[in-house]
């Protein structure tokens, strides 16, 4: 038999996919058409540069006088404020949450409800959520805190639970073997197996929960939100930056010490 | 049985420097939260009346305005769909090749690595509102900032896993791809996609699914989509419009998820 | 009830269990466990030696029939009766099944956890005489003093097999199951940890029901063979007795012989 005859019988090896084609050739399609619906012309491309020179030219430098910087600490702390309650309370409820929605744990009406509950709570960004509660319970850090506490569950109860169904069940099933009531098997069975992880999702949701505290005040929730929105309002592009860089080196400060606290309890 | 040891044994869970190490991680997280409990200002008069504001805020939602609708809601919607979308795009796009950048087993620079990482985390410590802030300053309000915002903001999530994924594949394949002398672009084609395609397909559809929640604030700035259309709502007291809003996109972001998630089933 | 069945630690009565109804893995066993020695259980794979196993300390629930322990019917228990009655029977699985991320003495402390208050295996306040007990144990199946505070995934399979059984025996058993104790194991290590098996059972007189694949260690270590195939018990009765006819019967065909 000739090589040709034997290319010609086996299957390339590498088969081209043709669902995959379809689907890549849609998405390009769907972007053309999508940008086109955009308005990006020439023109307003070179207005756009324009506009953003003259945006950097006014955010520098930035303004660090002694009133706007008194205020931003004010608004910062109050921030960290936010973020620190609403992980701590939040957290505090994921845990039965996640525990209840972990399908291998909670009998089916159990995990059901809290799961149907939990993509309720994920469904709105936290400065929608904060909205209803300025309404409810009026302006300042306590919608804040309230908001990003129904995110907070949101996010750590449901990843929580998928890590309570990835565990090992034969671990599980030999301490539930000795006799152990549900508490305990829970204390030296399943709390072992997940709690680093669930330690470092409240970790990284303490990052997340910084960064959201800094947005809410612009719907009224407390924080640095609220002068910097008024800051961008009245063209005040100085301060923005001020407070833009505070906000990112407190992040990043923070990323770095939740990394340390994360390795203690590996 | 052995004999019994001269005296009894005792047993802790935890070494002492590990004993300090965690006492002082409870005792700094206690001391943030009573600080914070004590310096946050929560005036009371406003607790007391909540319930009661509760209540009016869903009677005035209710029943929802659904002449405004196709009026008002159904145009915004479907911009914010583009918006979360052409951005996840957009960031797909400027990500994937940072990524490749960022991965220290496909790019052995370390100042390479650095450059890329460095514009992950700034794009990431940047709230997408903030992103939004700034591309309607430069664009002008409308969808364009808010798809410029979306994918600056996705660019370091997306570059983040993407790049984690492919330092995590396997070198077998690659390594053999390298032996026969196989072009780079070939290597990287039929050497890491295929190990890194169902990674890269749970990042993007992950990001889309966040995008499709952000883009729907983004007009509470001015960047386009239903937010816009929310924050006239919200600024003229029509809260059975707002009601509608909110109900319209709670139904969005429940489908979203049972795509994503039946997408996922299909191809991972 | 004779006398003999009074004497029997477990007796099991027309056990039945079907995963698809209609399709029987154990077909109405019946079986006496008296109070002493080992007592191996072979047959081929997928005949039902685990699920019998399992149904005992009800990790599996039978369809039918019952299991007679310590004046209860293990088959109808639920809640904290079931759990009272699983504090009496050691398991050892195996994988061994350890907690990894737990140390080896929180693994042996386990064994307790049937009496412990839920706030204490929190806290892991575990009462002194139980550490105390925990340490002699885990010298008593053979690791040093010093493994005590090694993290459970940091073991060798042998070592964590000895773990396993200390963790049974922490239970003060009235009965110990042992599933497939060895099959994960070496053939050096299986000789230990069956020899160590045996030699706990008989010093401390825990009648011991052991899942083994292979036929000579059953024949080595136990007092007593029973011999399943297809969900039906063949063969019951001294290692001694256990003939090749009977192997053939139970495995099928003779080309292992």
């Amino acid at each position: 038999m000739t090589a040709a005859t034997l290319a010609r019988k086996r299957p390339p090896a590498f088969p081209a996919s043709w669902t995959s084609r379809l689907a890549w050739s849609g998405l390009a399609l769907y972007a053309v058409y999508a940008s086109s619906l955009m308005e990006l012309t020439w023109p307003r491309f070179l207005k756009g540069l324009e506009n953003g020179a003259k945006f950097l030219d006014r955010m520098f430098p930035p303004n660090f006088e002694a009133d706007k910087l008194e205020l931003i600490r004010d608004g910062m702390l109050e921030s960290l404020q936010i973020a620190v309650l609403a992980t701590f309370f939040g957290v505090l409820l994921s845990l039965p949450m996640g525990l209840a929605a972990a399908r291998n744990l909670a009998p089916p009406w159990l995990s059901w409800g809290a799961r149907g509950l939990i993509a309720v709570l994920r469904s709105f960004h936290p400065v929608i959520v904060s909205i209803l509660f300025v309404k409810a319970v009026g302006f300042g850090a306590l919608a804040g805190i309230l908001a990003l506490i129904v995110s907070t569950v949101g996010f750590v109860s449901k990843l929580f639970a998928e890590v309570v169904e990835e565990m090992n069940p034969k671990q599980v099933e030999a301490v539930r073997a000795t006799g152990a009531g549900f508490l305990n098997v829970l204390a030296m069975a399943v709390f072992p197996q997940v709690m680093a992880r669930f330690v470092g999702l409240a970790v990284y949701q303490f990052d997340s929960n910084l960064r959201n505290s800094t947005m809410v005040g612009i719907v009224g929730g407390g924080g640095i939100g609220a002068p910097l929105f008024t800051a961008y309002q009245r063209f005040d592009y100085d301060v923005v930056l001020t407070i833009l860089l505070v906000i990112i080196a407190l992040i990043l400060l923070c990323e770095l010490v939740s990394g340390r606290i994360r390795r203690v309890f590996q | 049985m052995t004999a019994a040891p001269a005296s009894v044994r005792r047993w802790t869970r935890f070494t002492p420097a590990e004993r300090v190490a965690r006492s002082m991680l409870y005792v700094v997280a206690a001391a943030a939260v009573v600080w914070s409990l004590k310096a946050v200002e929560i005036i009371p008069e406003f607790l007391y009346d909540a319930p009661e504001q509760t209540a009016d805020l869903f009677k005035r939602m209710w029943p929802f305005d659904w002449g405004f609708y196709p009026k008002g809601v159904h145009d915004v919607l479907i911009e914010t769909f583009h918006i979360a979308t052409l951005g996840t795009i957009l960031a797909i796009l400027l990500a994937v090749p940072l990524s490749f950048l960022a991965a220290r087993n496909f790019t052995r620079n370390p100042l390479l690595n650095f450059v890329a990482q460095f514009v992950f985390v700034s794009s990431r410590s940047v709230n997408s509102l903030i992103w939004a802030l700034l591309f309607v300053a430069i664009f002008g309000p409308g969808a364009l900032a808010g798809v410029l915002s979306i994918a600056f903001r996705s660019i370091g999530f997306v570059g983040k896993l993407f790049g984690e994924a492919l330092e995590e594949a396997q070198r077998g394949p690659i390594e053999a791809l390298t032996a026969v002398g196989a072009p780079r672009i070939t290597i990287l084609g039929k050497g890491y996609w295929p190990q890194v395609e169902p990674a890269f397909w749970s990042v993007a559809l992950l990001r889309w699914d966040i995008n499709i929640r952000e883009s729907a604030v983004l007009g509470l700035v001015g960047a386009g989509g239903i937010g816009v259309a929310l924050d006239a709502a919200l600024n003229n007291l029509y809260w059975d419009q707002v009601g509608l809003i909110l109900a319209v996109i709670f139904a969005v972001v429940i489908a979203t998820e049972i795509v994503t998630s039946a997408i996922r089933s299909r191809i991972l | 009830m004779t006398a003999a069945a009074g004497r029997a630690v477990l007796s099991i009565r027309n056990l039945r269990k079907e995963y698809r109804a209609g399709q029987p893995v154990l077909k109405d066993i019946s079986l006496e466990i008296d109070g002493s020695g080992l007592t191996a259980i072979i047959g081929p794979s997928g005949t039902g030696k685990s699920t019998l196993i399992r149904c005992i300390n009800r990790l599996v629930d039978p369809t039918a029939g019952e299991i007679l322990f310590e004046g209860g019917d293990l088959a109808r228990l639920s809640g904290g009766a079931l759990r009272q009655a699983r504090r009496r029977i050691g398991m050892v699985f195996q994988e061994y099944n350890l907690v990894e991320r737990l140390s080896v003495i929180e693994n042996v402390l386990s064994g307790r956890l049937g009496y412990l208050a839920p706030w204490r295996a929190f806290l892991r306040r575990f009462p002194d005489e139980d550490v105390a007990r925990a340490f002699d144990l885990i010298e008593a199946v053979g690791l040093e003093e010093s493994f005590a505070t090694r993290r459970a995934d940091a073991l060798s399979g042998g070592q964590r097999q000895r773990v396993g059984i200390a963790r049974a025996l922490m239970q003060a058993p009235a009965l110990i199951l042992a599933d497939e104790p060895t099959s994960s194991l070496d053939p050096k290590t299986s000789v230990e940890i069956m020899e160590l098996l045996s030699e706990m059972s008989a010093r401390r007189s825990i009648p011991t029901l052991v899942n083994i694949h292979n036929v000579g260690l059953a024949r080595r270590y136990a007092g007593r063979i029973i011999g399943m195939t297809g969900g039906a018990v063949v063969y019951d009765g001294p290692p001694a007795g256990l003939s090749d006819a009977d192997l053939k019967t139970i495995y099928g065909g003779e080309d292992f012989l």
